[in-house]
């Protein structure tokens, strides 16, 4: 099972960093959340993903799931939702005044 | 256990939730900001001083014993580096005052400050990688606020570039957390040590100490500081202050509890690298240092130069280079600081950053040109000032480890810095004066007194290197030997 998952992650981030390499700004964007699924399936799957019960003292199982890993996933999780949400309004506030969403056209130059 | 260690994280946390509340009011926004950088100073010296009486100080949140729960450990070097984020943070408050515009300060701008804040306390403090990663993300945050804050053209132009980096080496960071808890299963730092010597590093832990050193040069601009020099023109002079100062250094300091605390049983893989990249970093910092003649890109690429000064200092690895790395670390937050005031400052009085468009402003302003002329000095290592100790300390240890070229190249780069700033303060103070064509107004006494402050705080480092050197040692001593800190934190 952990190869499969392995390789999704793999194919997440190959397509999340190829979107980053994007010239438009949506794609970037979409790019960044691409790569932070992966490292969240990532996370879920480096804690093994052997079978047990879900982390309820109330199932009374002989074996349960590793919960350490959930927690920190959704930690992250609201994390990288609160700076994806900032990156957007960022990105429209920048299209908005800028008038381009071309990473190409948006060099520094120094007579503003 | 000792409650006092959570103060420098609670102070400002609250001082930045009440703040919320007085949006329109700036006069209250000031006095509150200032009440609670004051309490911190405070907590911070009430800290040390724990520290320097009865050794390291550990806080288990909740009373959950490690490496279960949450630890926060002050160990010297972290007790140090509050006390002085403190104080640069009091230097940059006032300095902004005056500075920010009331438009932004009507922008909940002091709120982030203190959350900007509560994230470098926290990194500072924090005995855990997860936590560290929180803590991160919290100043981050808070910097991509403080940087686009005002929204000009540049600021969101640069914001974008920011963010984005920072997006990627916060995600690189979760999944280095993920390789290290698949395979050592524990995120306790003090635990990660036991355990890592134990196993024998070598073959993937390797591979997960450099994918740090990737994560953890991204934030400091080590080697990978493509992102910096832009980004850090953008914002006001006394954010960009706060960030030359802080953020690159939070990244330093992560880097020295990685390599000293955790990875250190490999050196000649992981200390090489460092040790290649500090060069590489000197060497193109001290080029962008004098091939610009902008007088914020001249600073940025200074903020580089010391970076890679001080991870040299890391490779190297011995006592007295660890030593070394402490005392300048402590030096250049500081420097840093006051080098970006003067240069904002300057930039004011001047009206442009184009050093061509500058000339003759020692007679207007004399004081500014000298502490200028001090800070410059000082950031090359001249002697009796307070760069000295810690570069020599640096120096001899790397002498110690036989990098010859290293040092030499590190030498080099002090002599392109003090190129660098000393045709920046020839440029802008000596000469004819030129035509002032837009300058704003005279700046207040305000501004000059967070300068002054910071000056004779340099200069006290400086002349008073043997006392600071007392709590300096300690906290290196801890750096070599991580049984130390170790035994600190598994005590119980």
């Amino acid at each position: 099972m952990e190869l499969y998952m392995s390789l999704a992650i793999g194919v997440l981030f190959a397509v999340g960093v190829y979107l980053m390499l994007n010239k438009s700004l949506l794609r970037i964007i979409l790019g960044t959340t691409l790569l932070t699924h992966g490292v969240h399936l990532l996370l879920l799957t480096m804690s093994r993903l052997k079978t047990g019960a879900p982390p309820l003292l109330s199932e009374a199982a002989e074996h349960y799931v590793d919960p350490l890993p959930q927690a920190l996933i959704l930690t992250s999780i609201v994390i990288s939702f609160g700076v994806t949400s900032f990156f957007f309004v960022l990105a429209y506030k920048a299209y908005q005044k800028l008038g381009t969403d071309d990473m190409e056209q948006l060099k520094g130059d120094n007579d503003e | 256990m000792n409650n006092l260690l959570i103060l420098p994280l609670l102070i400002p946390l609250s001082a930045a939730a009440l703040l919320l509340l007085f949006k329109n009011n700036v006069p209250v926004q000031r006095r509150l900001s200032l009440l609670s950088v004051l309490a911190t100073l405070a907590a911070a010296v009430a800290l040390l001083y724990q520290v320097r009486t009865a050794g390291i100080q550990t806080l288990y949140m909740g009373a959950w014993m490690p490496p279960y729960g949450i630890v926060f450990t002050a160990d010297m070097l972290a007790a140090l580096l509050v006390l002085v984020t403190a104080i640069v943070a009091l230097g940059c408050l006032l300095f902004s005052f005056g500075t920010v515009g009331e438009q932004r300060e009507r922008s909940y701008y002091y709120s982030f400050f203190q959350f900007l804040l509560v994230g470098v306390n926290g990194s500072f403090l924090t005995g855990d990688l997860f936590n560290l990663f929180v803590c991160f993300e919290v100043m981050l945050i808070s910097s991509y606020a403080l940087i686009v804050l005002g929204g000009t053209k540049r600021q969101l132009r640069e914001t974008l570039k920011y963010i984005m980096i920072n997006i990627l080496s916060s995600t690189l960071f979760v999944a280095a957390v993920a390789y290290l808890y698949g395979v050592i299963g524990t995120l306790n730092m003090a635990d990660l040590s036991v355990r890592i010597a134990e196993s024998g590093q070598g073959g993937i832990l390797n591979v997960i100490a450099v994918l740090f050193m990737i994560v953890f040069s991204l934030k400091a601009g080590l080697f990978l500081f493509f992102w910096l020099p832009g980004s850090y023109s953008a914002p006001p002079a006394a954010v960009s202050a706060l960030f030359g100062a802080l953020l690159t250094k939070v990244g330093v300091y992560a880097l020295l509890r990685t390599f000293t605390l955790m990875f250190y049983h490999d050196p000649g893989v992981t200390h090489s690298w460092l040790a290649g990249m500090a060069a590489a970093t000197m060497l193109l910092g001290g080029l962008g240092a004098i091939a610009y003649s902008d007088v914020q890109r001249i600073m940025n690429y200074n903020v580089i130069v010391s970076v890679g000064f001080l991870v040299l200092g890391l490779a190297a690895a011995s006592h007295a280079a660890l030593d070394g790395v402490v005392f300048y670390l402590l030096h250049d937050m500081i420097a840093k600081a006051l080098l970006f005031i003067l240069g904002g400052l300057l930039i004011r009085i001047a009206g442009t950053n184009k050093l061509a468009e500058m000339g003759g402003l020692i007679r207007q302003h004399p004081a500014l040109g000298w502490m200028f002329f001090l800070a410059a000095l000082s950031i090359a290592g001249i002697p009796p000032l307070s760069g000295f100790p810690g570069k020599l300390l640096i120096v001899q240890g790397a002498l110690e480890q036989q990098y010859y070229w290293l040092t030499g190249l590190s030498l080099l780069s002090s002599l392109i810095v003090l190129y660098s700033l000393v045709r920046l303060f020839m440029g802008a103070f000596w000469g004819e004066a030129k035509p002032q064509a837009k300058a704003e107004a005279k700046p207040s006494f305000a501004m000059y007194a967070s300068a002054a402050g910071l000056t004779a705080l340099m200069l006290l480092i400086g002349f008073g290197a043997e006392w600071v050197y007392a709590f300096v040692s300690d906290a290196g001593n801890t750096l070599a030997n991580p049984d130390i800190y170790i035994q600190a934190v598994m005590k119980e």
